[in-house]
């Protein structure tokens, strides 16, 4: 049984089908990647996992236990945060105010204090702009703030929708390393990307969305293989 | 010649003559009065620290308005009533119960704290009520709906209060405690003043502390911010709305008991007067701003209490003091027209919703 398991999931925004049908899998320790063009419903899915957006039909379970029937904020209590599109950062709160709200879900202190120490030494940068307020930030700043405080909810899984979306080239590369570190230090790792050239690189497996519908799955090298994909994302003729 | 007449801006040209005027008046009067010495210095004094405890009131009130629309973007127009019904109902089942009896002389501290976390609680609940029957359903309905929902809750609870408890004035009991004045400041400063002014700094002090250090504080300004992110944190929004609506309620409630403390009366209607100064000082301070919103009471509570003697006897009004609502309500509009995001406000969001 996969971690996270969507099975034919259908989502709605009013009349408009969003999601016709996707079924996904994420096993434990792995980088997926969701691949797609702007409106294909990358971040659609991530809000049908995250509880923002309820399935019409179709299930998703992780690690076993249906989860469409919790409501957004109980989500995180299972093991799963987003970092979600544009950031949202709390734009008017501090650095060390949005990483507090990272662990809202938590009480256990001192795992809390290690968590802190552990995002502080990913991203030094925040350290330096503990104080700051979050809306002062640059983006690449925001980027790291918005990762780091999904990661003090200390996720099993984390979504991540578009983490490279409007960075500089230098600041996209540090991104995708970080999603490495992430991973290697034992986070299971869903990426929405358009940018499916690194996404590609970084991921073991993927798929790529299409007005609602996985159209292809496969490893990511297989799909980096893939003349249609190489045509379609990967800019090769 | 007709594109140099359409380049003059005459709304902006009829704003600066506005301004102008205003600023004539206002130094013209202000000199008069001055060169006249219609008032001693004891006078000014005495005149500022009234408008300072009144002022201090608006705040502990306007702090109710903004949290409010800080979370929601909606004006509670029921607010003036969350401040009514605490200090209406403690005083009827309370305060002249316990003033008949005899026992309120013997024990006025104590009984004004029991008097003061009744009043608080009864707010709290009606506001909680308030908000989950009228409210809670409307959150995504367009923003006029909660608006007239919060002026007919206004009115359910002012008519319910009539008629359960009576439409006439209510007497507050007069406590020996509060009465008198002690010398500061060159002049008799009044008790009842100097206890609203203290009650006030507590009150804010502890607000300060429980928004910006508390982890609930941080999540309503979470949910104040982006209630969709919030919930990603695991902050249960309904919840922490429900919260905001609590804060600003019990403040309402202590300000309903300062209320009672210095007019010594209440009534159903009392509410109404108070809850849109309020209102006007949360705009002044910038609604959605903490500090905005007690800035803005003192600052009304000061302006009205001095203005009229101020600027308005200078300018030879026969009877200038009738008119501190007047000048309260010309400020709102003045804001209004020329600062609209108020003092501490930011410009007005375009997002929000
Ligand atoms: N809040 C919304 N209301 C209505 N339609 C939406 C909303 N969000 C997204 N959509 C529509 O759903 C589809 C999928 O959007 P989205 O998941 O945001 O795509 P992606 O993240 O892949 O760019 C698009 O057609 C988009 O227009
Ligand atoms: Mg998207």
């Amino acid at each position: 049984m996969a971690m996270l398991e969507l099975n034919n999931v259908h989502a709605f925004y009013g009349n408009i089908h969003a999601l016709k049908g996707i079924s996904i899998e994420v096993n434990e320790g792995e980088i997926v990647t969701l691949i797609g063009a702007n409106g294909a419903g990358k971040s659609t899915t991530l809000k049908t996992i995250s509880g923002l957006l309820k399935p019409r039909t179709g299930s998703i379970t992780f690690e076993g236990e249906d989860l469409t029937i919790f409501p957004a904020h109980d989500i995180v209590y299972k093991g799963i945060a987003l970092v979600p599109e544009g950031r949202g950062v709390f734009a008017k709160l501090t650095v060390i105010e949005n990483l507090d709200m990272g662990a809202f879900s938590r009480t256990d202190r001192e795992g809390i204090a290690a968590d802190l120490d552990r995002v502080m030494t990913l991203f030094p940068r925040l350290e330096e702009r503990r104080k700051q307020i979050a809306g002062t930030l640059s983006g690449g700043e925001q980027q790291m703030l918005a990762t780091a405080r999904a990661l003090m909810a200390h996720p099993r899984l984390l979504l991540m929708d578009e983490p490279s979306m409007g960075l500089a080239p230098v600041l996209v590369e540090s991104v995708f390393e970080t999603i490495q570190e992430i991973n290697q230090e034992g986070t299971t790792v869903l990426l929405v990307e358009q940018n499916a050239h690194m996404a590609l690189q970084v991921a073991d497996r993927g798929y790529v969305l299409q007005t609602g519908e996985i159209v292809l799955k496969d490893t990511a090298k297989g799909l980096r293989d893939n003349e249609e994909v190489q045509k379609a994302y990967l800019g090769m003729e | 010649m007709r594109s140099r007449l359409a380049n003059i801006d005459f709304i902006g040209v009829f704003l600066w003559v506005i301004r102008a005027a205003i600023i004539v008046a206002v130094v013209w009067g202000t000199t008069a009065t001055i060169l006249n010495n219609t008032y001693t210095t004891r006078q000014w004094t005495d005149f500022l620290v009234f408008g300072v405890a009144q002022g201090s009131m608006y705040a502990l009130i306007a702090i109710g308005y903004t949290l409010v629309y800080g979370v929601l973007f909606m004006i509670n127009f029921a607010h003036g009533e969350f401040f009514m019904s605490g200090i209406f109902t403690a005083t009827v089942f309370l305060a002249l119960p316990m003033d008949n009896a005899g026992w309120l002389d013997r024990n006025p501290l104590l009984g004004l704290l029991i008097i003061a976390v009744v009043s608080m609680v009864i707010s709290v609940v009606i506001a909680v009520v308030t908000e989950r029957i009228a409210y809670r359903h409307l959150r995504t309905a367009p923003r006029l709906v909660p608006l007239i929902t919060a002026i007919g809750a206004s009115f359910f609870w002012q008519n319910l209060y009539r008629g359960l408890l009576g439409g006439e004035q209510k007497p507050f009991p007069q406590l020996e405690v509060l009465t008198g004045t002690i010398p500061m400041l060159g002049t008799e400063i009044q008790k009842v003043h100097i206890v609203v002014i203290i009650v006030t700094i507590i009150m804010l002090i502890g607000l300060n502390f429980f928004i910006i250090r508390t982890k609930t504080g941080k999540a309503i300004r979470s949910v104040a911010e982006d209630k969709e992110v919030a919930a990603l944190m695991g902050i249960d929004v309904d919840r922490t709305i429900t919260i905001t609506f609590i804060t600003g309620a019990a403040m309402a409630g202590i300000a309903g008991v300062l209320y009672a403390m210095v007019y010594r009366q209440v009534h159903f209607f009392m509410g109404f007067i108070p809850g849109i100064k309020a209102f006007t000082a949360a705009v002044l301070g910038g609604i959605g701003s903490i500090p905005g919103a007690a800035i803005g009471g003192l600052f009304l509570g000061m302006f009205e209490s001095v203005g009229p003697s101020l600027f308005l006897k200078g300018l030879g009004i026969p009877a200038f003091n009738q008119l501190k609502d007047v000048i309260a309500f010309t400020m709102l509009v003045l804001v209004l027209i020329f600062r609209p995001q108020g003092i501490l406000g930011e410009p007005l969001a375009e997002k929000k919703a």
